[in-house]
């Protein structure tokens, strides 16, 4: 039986939305079969391959601060490789803050402080220790955000900046790896008579695109998507979309969303937190069609506990 | 789940909708309920008019489904439900199929009672079919009851009676082959009496289908084409 991690809080059932006790202590083993009449985007193949995804980061007991505040209660869950895990939950429920932890962008706050672990696999280095350079956790581990934030140069330079900063010298290099890279981002047919002009001049939906392909361009394990069609048009989203479905062919997809129906269509997971906690992580299918906890339930209908 | 939960949205349009949606399946129940007992009550007590009263029903059936439908597709439009609410529609789309057909196995049962009433009565008084009638009547009732109040140990309860209807029918189809044989001038009766059984065990099937979802509606539990006693240790069983 597939042992995945699943949160377990006491009380959840009775007390409404308000999870009452510290909850991610038990973890249970839960049964991953695909019954019932309706499962979102079941496709056996890739059920399969999803439960048989070995684990590519571990998250264990982290506890995060701002100052005195503490915005993350002891996370625990495992982040599978090459798979989509969605996390959800209200504004202020610490998803984004979670998300940034996993490429140390809260290093510029002052005040800030992470405690346990996140473990990137099959290294097993933890990313939020001390001695762990930031700026190589950023080179394995990218990160795309809920604007569009090309820099203010040219399409071809916006993606070969990673590669310059790694140390990459062969023009010829760059160019291929500029090409698969925006390739990659299904931005390549667009941009490849104009790779000379500014990335401020695409749409948003193409710097979208393009921040995707930077983000690309140093061959990360793992990327973190932070609302990234929040500020699209729903053409632009399809795209996105159909481009992080493809994208998990090769890395490991880490997406914060509050469209509900976007983390129902392009994640294998999701992770529901309320108030800093993990309140119920499972399979995408199951949390939304017939999630474990009433707290989840009441979220994702659209309820108040 | 219960029945309380479906008026906790933040969005009050939401909760309309659902609720108006829901009422609609039970006055279609209802109705279909209402057809029923005419149909049978014909049979047992001799009415040449039952037919028609029961097509007049049938249409209000048909317009009920067609609207009950149209707020669904319209609620998966434009709400994208999820989790219990996806659940309550999914389950309303196919019990009102099931309702629906229920509704025609009892304008069958009509017809022939139509027929049966202008030609003379056996001495039983077709007492096989009022004691299974009966039977149905109850399980349809019940099956409406528990889908008003979300209660899934009703639903359990009908889906163990459905093998009574399934016995009751084979033993009334062996003693009518004996009738036949004995008196073949039997066989036109006969033959009414095993078309009314059929539509009444078809019923109850329907009755049964219903009770199904529900349980998948309230537990998230499909138990369709399982025996009972699996059912039963499922449902006793933790969320799986």
């Amino acid at each position: 039986m597939e042992q995945l991690v699943r949160s377990k809080p006491p009380e959840a059932e009775s007390s409404g939305f308000l999870p009452v006790s510290d909850i991610d202590t038990g973890v249970i083993p839960i049964r991953a079969s695909g019954r019932g009449m309706l499962q979102v985007a079941v496709d056996e193949t890739r059920r399969t391959a999803a439960l048989r995804a070995p684990v590519k980061a571990r998250v264990e007991a982290l506890d995060f601060y701002y100052g005195e505040l503490k915005a993350l209660k002891s996370l625990t869950m495992d982040i599978r490789e090459k798979q989509v895990t969605a996390l959800i939950g209200p504004s202020g429920c610490g998803k984004t803050t979670f998300l940034r932890c996993f490429n140390r962008m809260h290093d510029l706050t002052p005040g800030t402080r992470y405690e346990g672990c996140i473990r990137l696999l099959p290294e097993d280095i933890n990313l939020v220790a001390r001695n762990i350079d930031p700026i190589e956790v950023r080179m394995r581990i990218g990160m795309v955000f809920q604007k569009p934030n090309p820099f203010p140069k040219s399409i071809f330079e916006n993606v070969a900046y990673g590669l310059r900063i790694r140390g990459v010298r062969s023009q010829i290099r760059i160019q291929e790896e500029v090409e698969k890279a925006l390739r990659d981002a299904a931005l390549w047919d667009e941009v490849k008579e104009r790779l000379a002009s500014s990335a401020l001049s695409l749409s948003g939906g193409q710097q979208q695109r393009l921040c995707i392909a930077r983000a690309l361009a140093t061959s990360p394990e793992m990327l973190l998507f932070d609302e990234p069609t929040s500020a699209l048009d729903p053409i632009a989203t399809a795209r996105i979309e159909e481009l992080i479905a493809a994208l998990r062919e090769q890395v490991t997809v880490l997406i914060v969303t509050h469209n509900m129906q976007q983390a129902a269509r392009v994640s294998d997971y999701t992770a529901f937190m309320y108030l800093g906690q993990l309140i119920e992580f499972d399979e995408t299918s199951r949390i939304f069609t017939n999630p474990g906890q009433k707290a989840t339930e009441d979220y994702i209908t659209g309820r108040y506990g | 789940m219960s029945t309380e939960g479906l008026s906790h949205h933040i969005s009050s349009r939401y909760n309309t909708d659902l609720e108006r949606v829901r009422s609609s399946v039970l006055e279609m129940g209802g109705l279909v309920e209402r057809q029923l007992t005419q149909a049978i009550g014909g049979i047992t007590e001799p009415d040449a008019r039952v037919m028609v009263r029961v097509a007049q029903e049938e249409l209000r059936v048909n317009q009920l489904e067609r609207s009950i439908d149209e707020d669904c597709s319209r609620i998966l439009a434009t709400r994208g439900p999820t989790a219990s609410d996806l659940r309550l529609i999914i389950t309303i789309l196919k019990t009102i199929t099931d309702l629906e057909r229920i509704g025609d196995e009892g304008e069958k049962v009509a017809a022939i009672a139509a027929r049966l009433a202008l030609r003379e009565r056996p001495n039983n008084r077709y007492r096989e079919v009022r004691n299974l009638g009966e039977v149905v009547i109850d399980m349809v009732h019940d099956t409406l009851d528990a889908f008003a109040r979300f209660d899934t140990k009703l639903a359990l309860e009908v889906l163990r009676r459905d093998r009574t209807v399934d016995e009751e029918y084979e033993a009334i189809h062996r003693q009518n082959i004996t009738f036949m044989m004995e008196d073949p001038r039997s066989i036109r009766r006969a033959l009414d009496v095993m078309w009314v059984v059929r539509s009444l065990e078809r019923i109850g099937d329907h009755a049964k289908n219903i009770c199904e979802y529900l349980i998948y509606l309230v537990l998230g539990k499909d138990v369709r084409h399982t025996k009972i006693e699996e059912i039963e240790k499922e449902l006793q069983a933790p969320r799986g």
